[in-house]
């Protein structure tokens, strides 16, 4: 039976179960929760519950539905797209203190976890057992295995290793009516349909992820940087074909422009040419003897499609000095102009030129400089605009401008997110990318789970007759919200 | 290469108006699979070609009916392969691949047909054509819908075009062989999985483990200087034998059950074993106790499904529990309202 509620018994119910430090209502103690790292959006929740306990979970998903009040997710807040933005109307379901790694399972290698473990935390405790786990967000040191779940997310080396769906193999999810329900086996599959890839990148819209069984791989023999520069950002393209034509996927293959590479040589001296028109960093690991030999093809290949330098980190010092600049890049464009808005589309490789030729030509139509950087290998890009957010009408025109770089990513035959998700951000490009009936294809799926609409209401997935406000990362004078964080 | 796309969503339409249910029907090389469902044919297979292939890219999209050998032979041209290895069969087609998540000897290691569907476009039961996914590698917008069309045998939808990521070949493969018993290969095998050994493929049968490694060719004899055992002549031909189950062990027409476990299970089931994927998957001969094949799988986080043979056919998937079937069913419905798709295939009521 459902029953309308006001925030004085809600909290009494609540306070039933939850002690008085698991559930937050005071106005400063909600502030912390008001935005993940799109801090642009900012909304306070009715009240953030933070449950030690899987019963706990249960029972406040359990009250939620019973009274219809939309529940939010949350991990770490460390998402970019404004999928943990708070409802004035909601509780804030923080699952950041099931942080426990419950089981490591060296023989199947599978580790089981809370999902509000850490991503680098899994890997520091694998380590001594030669192990990881491979998708590496830039945000590893903070962000969470549930948030991950939840955007699937990427990193550096999903090119060669995957996105988050592939390395995990179970979850267990509290669905909206408090039953647990787990997705997924120890197996390599598990009968009925695959909801274990439809709860990836989901978004928090299905239900509560509260334990999650990530898949574990060897650490590899070796791994080698290759440095290489380009006068032109065309040839740098053609070589990155060249690459995966010649047979090699590269650990990972990045790319970075002039303004990017000259922001970044500025702020951490990685060594970088400034004068270049491009770098691309290739990364190749796996045993000593086929990284040797494939060191000598991408290098051969390099040399002939018209490189202007290139260099091989000569020790493991070196290779971490070149990361370091790329790992830096956003921070390092940060220092550029007061603001900077981090757009995240991906396009067919092949496009590359085409899609940079329009960026530049909107850069000049806005009036706004533009840095790129991109995770070259799988198409991901990741245009930089920088603005003054006090110049009247420049966050407006940066907007506008980003909206135009994800309708360019349709163009070229990609999609409007890469690893950040829609969330609250991208809810408008998403009407241009599907159609009115493939939208109602995914509210009927999230009816599907939740026919009351009380999971995240309002993100991912825009209602027909109106496509959501559109916001951005905003990043004002340099501060991000998580400052402590290398930027990919 | 032909588009037979409104054709079909138009005959999906009119069975959506009139509550016919509808059997889909590819190249039908793995009829002997699911259960047995009464409708009116639905055929795919003159679907066909392939719509794009970018070998830079490391991605092709092709019709549902499109046979595989067509799409091995246009990646072989280019030395790239589906890297999840899948059965062709008698023909096998693309849709009929995916629908089943059809993955053979290299899934341990690459990734299963799922890990490789990048995008589709398909009709639902309301006969609408839809598009998800794309063309690229990551892509985070909207559900994950291919890959849940992956594996759903097309009971939450036909399958009209599928885009899938490629992989390149290897430049070389050999595979070893050790005589050993099935419990020190399985010990063999879990002592592998933590180490950086290029391993690609593996199945223990009564002669012993076969293991290939791929890569360089000094990278993988010098791994398997370590591991040891005997290089065997026919490495190709023995991965396809098994692949396409001609190898002996399926030489039986008795029913064959696919176990699916984690790999480092041990366990002994009456009847002949034989182990592939590392230890995952277990195929399992001789054994007609369905009940005490499920509670065992059960037991161990497995799942049993009757893969081929038998004289039952209603029954060939690991039953669900109920909180579990009950959200399959209403996600059934979301796809297909009128349950034209496939009734039953899976399972009943599905
Ligand atoms: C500096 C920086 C660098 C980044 N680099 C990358 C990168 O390289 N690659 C990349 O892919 N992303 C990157 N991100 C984005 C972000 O870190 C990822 O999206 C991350 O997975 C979010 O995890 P979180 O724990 O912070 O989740 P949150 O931000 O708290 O939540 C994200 C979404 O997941 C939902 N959610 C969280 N936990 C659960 C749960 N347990 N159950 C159900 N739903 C849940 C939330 O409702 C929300 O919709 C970066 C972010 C920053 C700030």
């Amino acid at each position: 039976m459902t029953e309308t509620i006001n925030k004085t018994t809600l909290i009494h119910e609540l306070s039933q179960f939850l002690d008085t430090d698991s559930l937050l209502f005071k106005e400063e103690d909600l502030r912390p929760y008001e935005c993940d790292g799109l801090s642009a959006y900012r909304q306070l929740p009715m009240l953030v519950t933070l449950p030690r306990n899987l019963a706990e979970v249960q029972s406040i998903v359990r009250l939620c539905n019973q009274h219809h009040i939309p529940v939010i997710a949350r991990g770490a807040g460390t998402g970019l797209s404004g999928g943990a933005l708070p409802l004035e109307t909601g509780i804030l379901l923080s699952l950041a203190r099931l942080n426990k790694i419950t089981n490591i399972d060296q023989d199947n290698c599978l580790a089981t976890v809370q999902p509000g473990v850490r991503n680098l935390a899994i890997s520091e405790a694998v380590a001594d057992l030669g192990l990881y786990y491979a998708p590496d967000p830039s945000s590893q040191i903070a962000c969470t295995i549930g948030g991950n779940v939840a955007e699937n997310s990427g990193g550096v080396h999903c090119l060669k290793y995957g996105l988050t769906v592939h390395n995990i193999s179970q979850i267990k999810v509290v669905t909206i009516e408090g039953e647990l329900l787990t997705i997924g086996s120890h197996a390599m599959d598990a009968a009925g349909y695959d909801l274990l890839a439809l709860f990836t990148g989901s978004e928090g819209m299905l239900g509560i992820i509260v334990e999650v069984t990530v898949k574990l791989l060897p650490l590899p023999e070796t791994a080698q940087v290759i440095l290489a520069s380009f006068d032109d950002i065309e040839v740098a393209g053609r070589a990155v074909s060249e690459i995966i034509a010649a047979g090699i996927i590269p650990a990972g293959l990045e790319m970075m422009d002039n303004p990017a590479i000259r922001a970044a040589e500025d702020f951490v001296h990685a060594g970088y040419p400034t004068e270049a028109a491009a770098i691309l960093l290739c990364e190749l690991d796996g045993t000593i003897e086929e990284v040797d030999e494939q060191m000598t093809v991408v290098r051969d290949l390099l040399t002939s499609s018209g490189v202007s330098d290139i260099r091989t980190a000569k020790d493991e010092a070196e290779r971490q000095q070149f990361w370091k600049g790329r790992k830096a890049a956003f921070p390092a464009v940060g220092r550029l102009a007061p603001d900077y808005y981090c757009m995240d589309g991906t396009i067919p490789r092949k496009t590359l030129p085409w899609v940079l030729k329009n960026i530049s030509r909107l850069s000049e139509q806005y009036k706004l400089a533009v840095a790129n950087v991109f995770h070259a290998g799988d198409g991901n890009l990741h245009p930089l605009i920088l603005y003054d957010a006090n110049n009247p009408g420049e966050l407006e025109r940066t907007e506008e401008f980003g909206g135009k770089i994800l309708e360019l990513c349709i163009e070229a035959g990609g999609t409007i997110t890469g690893e950040h998700g829609i969330g609250m951000e991208k809810i408008n490009q998403m009407c241009i990318q599907f159609e009115d009936q493939e939208l109602e294809q995914f509210h009927a799926v999230k009816n599907a789970f939740d026919p009351h609409g009380l999971l995240n209401p309002g993100k991912a997935v825009p209602t027909l007759h109106r496509c959501a406000e559109f916001g951005a990362m905003h990043v004002h004078d340099g501060k991000l919200s998580h400052p402590e964080l290398e930027r990919f | 290469m032909t588009d037979i796309s409104i054709t079909l969503s138009e005959q999906i339409q009119d069975a959506c108006s009139s509550q016919q249910p509808l059997s889909i029907i590819g190249n039908s090389s793995k009829s002997f699979y699911g259960n047995i469902t009464h409708g009116q044919p639905l055929e795919i297979s003159s679907h066909t070609g392939i719509i794009n292939y970018e070998p830079t890219e490391l991605v092709i999209t092709a019709r549902a009916g499109t046979s595989l050998d067509e799409i091995n032979q246009a990646l072989t041209e280019h030395h790239q392969m589906l890297g999840f290895e899948p059965s062709t069969f008698n023909n096998a087609s693309l849709g009929g691949t995916v629908a089943c998540n059809s993955s053979g000897p290299r899934r341990p290691y690459a990734g299963a047909a799922r890990d490789f569907v990048l995008g589709c476009r398909i009709i639902n039961g309301k006969g609408e054509i839809l598009h998800f996914g794309g063309e690229v590698m990551k892509n985070v917008a909207g559900y994950d819908v291919s890959r849940l069309m992956t594996g759903a045998m097309g009971t939450l939808g036909v399958l009209l075009d599928i885009s899938i990521k490629v992989l390149p070949k290897p430049e070389d493969e050999i595979t070893f062989h050790l005589e050993i018993p099935e419990q020190q290969a399985l010990d063999m095998l879990t002592r592998l999985r933590s180490k950086p050994v290029p391993v690609t493929a593996s199945c223990h049968d009564d002669s012993g483990l076969y293991i290939r490694l791929s890569g360089s060719s000094s990278a993988i004899h010098a791994a398997q200087k370590n591991t040891g055992g005997d290089i065997i002549k026919e490495s190709k031909t023995f991965w396809e034998d098994i692949r396409e189950h001609q190898h002996d062990f399926f030489n039986n027409s008795e029913p064959l059950w696919r176990l699916s476990m984690p790999p480092a299970t041990n366990i002994h089931l009456e009847g002949q074993t034989f182990i592939e994927w590392g230890g995952a998957q277990r195929w399992l001969t001789g054994q007609t106790d369905n009940i005490h094949i499920r509670d065992t799988m059960e037991k161990i986080g497995g799942h049993a499904t009757l893969y081929k043979n038998g004289n039952k056919r209603d029954d060939c998937f690991h039953p669900l529990d109920n909180n579990m079937f009950k959200i399959q069913q209403q996600l059934k419905k979301a796809f297909d309202p009128e349950n034209i798709l496939n009734p039953g295939k899976m399972y009943k009521g599905l």
